[in-house]
């Protein structure tokens, strides 16, 4: 069942979104908005869970957790719970939320209030990055209207409802956007990932069962109440039901948010929606969810976009934000620029993380400084793969990922890129030898498992290195 | 004793500087290749107790700053949440998290200064040294660089080389690359940017003026095609307003938004609270 242009409905977040004053709440409920909010507390609060069920509506943040299932793992009873919107919005490239919080914070504020209503938390924050100056604003705004219309506070709309509202800003950092690392940037503190278990649902803001859902997900709700879990879950595809606010930037002639249904195939969104590449170029790679995500080709331009077809060629659809680059663009560039992001952004606090970035972009940067031989794409590889699931979150698998990607998929121009390099710096072919067996020391031919990608061309190896241990060598001459 | 002695702090720091720059006290052996952590090469007195949470007797804050930390303060079931937005509201004051910024917010929100230094040095948008009032941040990330971001920054940098009141920084993805590239001005979003409209952006700043009207942000209509279905007018200029704050006087602006009055003249901020006593400690 694969959706297609063709078969569109009408937009569901974004649908006249640009209409003056819909940030205001005369506009909002004029156009039926806190309707889904009247009708959800008619319900009981099972009945509206059982509705996100039943939508299979899935996250919108990243990791694409079923939303009516995070849920449901909040503990019954009276206790304090909390429901945190992330609004955290980091991931290069993304920039739906800040679309939606801009012009139509109302949505967002309703979702929330549905959503508590579901989960029974009374106290809501919204942690949205400091750099949305603007947005915040708006939301602040639009929190003040809803409060004075009895939308937010002790018993809303004469149910039996409470809710506390506060929009907290935060100061730049990337790693926030993590949940756990959310949570401790919320509570006061550097924005250091906790372990899990225990998971937010249990044990999350001031330690008490926390719910937390992206902007998109939470601003989906009303119109998933509106609709009826098992109307929405009639759009998009099995497993990705739905619509998705895609965010298309880089080398394309029309960057910006497209609402799409899930399971189109990327092409429609990249070539008809966004307009493709500028004339002349063509598509070198493209990261399908941010620049977490491993980057595809142009061979992979007919996966449908959904979560799962996403996954199955080798990628993820993460926060939904197409990074489009074109052939003009030396793959270095982006490795290094990628590399670079994580480097500042890795909070510190694993090693694995903290010195996988580190010595990631030293050796990208060595290729460039002409001082690099193929082996070094070995021993990067390997360090990516000695970051994936060693830290406590995901940030440095989000460098270690793309990262390994581009060198499966672009090794030859790696290697290109390297010899141009050390012949630009003086460096001649016989000099590659020595550097790989005196300076780096490690071992040239299969000794070195490192598993993802192994060496293809032979002549590349430098002959006789003795053994070592990948990460403990002292770089340099 | 009490670790908050601004006098002796103030000269022992000095004299660790000038023993420093004459290699009279050694480096603390660090890496070779240096540390990414900014600071890391800077020499420690470790002879200095911590400070503890300010006297409230002794540390002045302003009302006006001291008020809105309160408010923070009373939105969380911690105090401590609110460290963030104090801060914040100390650098709208001080221009940056300066020690007397920081001892102030420590002694509003009774913790100590050091716990709020941990937060400062974590976060992008707490400035750890003098800086220019109005900031730039340029986006160099994936998706502006791909579309000119690197030139653009290096544009800015030099167009403001020796202007001490902006502060310009290549910044990580902002979340604007439809406008790629891109830049916040004192918050406000702009784009898409060619070097070309650096002295333009630059005179705006100077002039208090909303920064390059054409190309903000906040008055694009949304790329989707499918999206509206009719034709709607641009939406207005990104003003910043807070609350309590005029918007007609002339925008002396910060990253978290307008910031007070207050002539800083040559020095761009105090370093320590004034010493009280500071005769006797001239040895």
């Amino acid at each position: 069942m694969e959706a297609s242009a063709a078969s569109r409905i009408g937009p569901l977040l974004l649908a006249d979104i640009d209409e003056p004053g819909l940030n205001t709440l005369e506009v909002y409920e004029r156009r039926g908005g806190y309707s889904s909010l009247r009708k959800a507390l008619a319900m009981d609060p099972e009945q509206v869970l059982a509705e996100l069920e039943a939508s299979g509506v899935r996250g919108r943040g990243g990791a694409g957790f079923a939303m009516g299932k995070k849920v449901s793992f909040l503990p019954k009873g009276s206790m304090d719970k909390y429901l945190v919107c992330n609004a955290d919005e980091s991931e290069p490239g993304t920039f739906k939320d800040r679309e939606l919080m801009q012009k139509t914070p109302h949505t967002l504020i309703e979702g929330i209030v549905i959503a508590s209503y579901a989960a029974g938390t009374n106290r809501s924050f919204v942690y949205i990055r400091g750099e949305y100056v603007l947005q915040a604003d708006m939301l602040d705004a639009a929190l003040e209207e809803a409060r004075d219309a009895g939308y937010i506070g002790e018993g809303i709309l004469g149910s039996r409802h409470s809710l506390s509202l506060v929009v907290h800003r935060g100061a730049g950092a990337y790693i926030c956007g993590e949940e756990t690392g959310l949570l401790d940037s919320l509570e006061g503190k550097r924005g250091n990932p906790r372990l899990k278990p225990p998971f937010p649902a249990n044990q999350g803001l001031y330690q008490g069962p926390t719910l937390i859902n992206n902007v998109e997900t939470l601003a989906t709700v009303p119109a998933i109440i509106h609709m009826g879990g098992a109307e929405y879950a009639k759009l998009g595809v099995e497993t990705s039901t739905g619509t998705k606010v895609v965010s298309v930037s880089g080398h394309v002639r029309r960057p910006g948010n497209y609402e799409i249904e899930l399971g189109i195939p990327s092409r429609e969104i990249i070539y008809d929606l966004a307009g493709g590449p500028p004339e002349g170029r063509s598509i070198k790679c493209w990261f399908p969810g941010g620049s977490s995500s491993p980057v595809l080709t142009a061979d992979d331009l007919d996966v449908p976009y959904d979560f799962d077809s996403m996954g199955k060629a080798g990628s993820m659809m993460g926060s939904g934000a197409i990074i489009v680059v074109d052939d003009s663009t030396p793959i270095m560039e982006i490795a290094l620029k990628t590399a670079k992001f994580y480097r500042h952004e890795s909070c510190g606090k694993c090693t694995p993380c903290r010195e996988g970035t580190n010595w990631t972009v030293k050796m990208l940067e060595r290729i460039d400084e002409g001082l690099a031989t193929p082996v070094d794409l070995e021993i990067m590889a390997s360090v990516q793969e000695h970051i994936i699931g060693n830290c406590l979150c995901v940030l440095g698998d989000a460098m270690a990922m793309p990262i390994g990607s581009m060198i499966a998929k672009f090794r030859d121009e790696f290697e290109a890129h390297m010899e141009r390099a050390r012949i630009a710096h003086g460096l001649g072919d016989d000099e590659m030898a020595l550097t790989a067996q005196g300076t780096l020391g490690v071992p040239a031919s299969g000794e070195l498992d490192v598993g993802l990608h192994p060496p293809t061309r032979e002549g590349d190896r430098a002959p006789g290195a003795h053994a070592g241990e990948p990460g403990t060598q002292k770089g340099g001459v | 004793m009490s670790g908050a002695d601004g006098a002796e702090r103030l000269i022992r720091e000095l004299e660790l500087e000038s023993a420093y720059e004459s290699d009279d006290v050694p480096r603390v052996p660090r890496f070779g290749h240096g540390s990414r952590v900014p600071g890391w090469d800077r020499a420690a007195d470790l002879d200095k107790d911590p400070a503890e949470i300010p006297d409230p007797e002794r540390v002045e804050v302003p009302p006006a700053l001291r008020e809105e930390i309160e408010l923070h303060m009373s939105h969380y079931p911690d105090r401590r949440s609110a460290a963030l937005p104090a801060l914040a509201a100390a650098q709208r004051v001080h221009g940056w998290c300066s020690p007397e910024a920081i001892e102030q917010v420590a002694c509003v929100m009774r913790v100590t200064p050091a716990y709020l230094e941990s937060l400062s040095g974590f976060y992008d948008m707490l400035e750890t040294s003098p800086a220019g009032r109005h900031s730039v941040y340029v986006c160099t990330n994936i998706s502006c660089s791909l579309r000119g971001a690197d030139a653009l920054y290096e544009a800015t940098a030099r167009a403001v080389e020796g202007d001490e009141n902006v502060n310009v920084r290549s910044f990580e993805c902002l979340g604007a690359c439809d406008i790629a590239p891109m830049a916040s001005v004192d918050g406000v979003y702009v784009g898409p940017l060619s070097p070309e409209d650096v002295p333009a952006m630059l005179e705006d700043i100077h002039a208090g003026r909303d920064v390059l009207p054409e190309k903000q942000l906040a008055r694009r209509l949304v790329a989707d095609p499918h999206a509206n279905s009719r034709e709607f007018p641009e939406h207005p200029v990104h003003r910043l307003t807070i609350p309590g704050i005029d918007p007609e006087i002339p925008a002396e602006r910060a990253a978290f938004g307008p910031v007070a009055d207050e002539d800083r003249g040559e020095q761009t901020a105090p370093l320590e609270p004034q010493p009280e006593h500071g005769e006797e400690d001239k040895s």
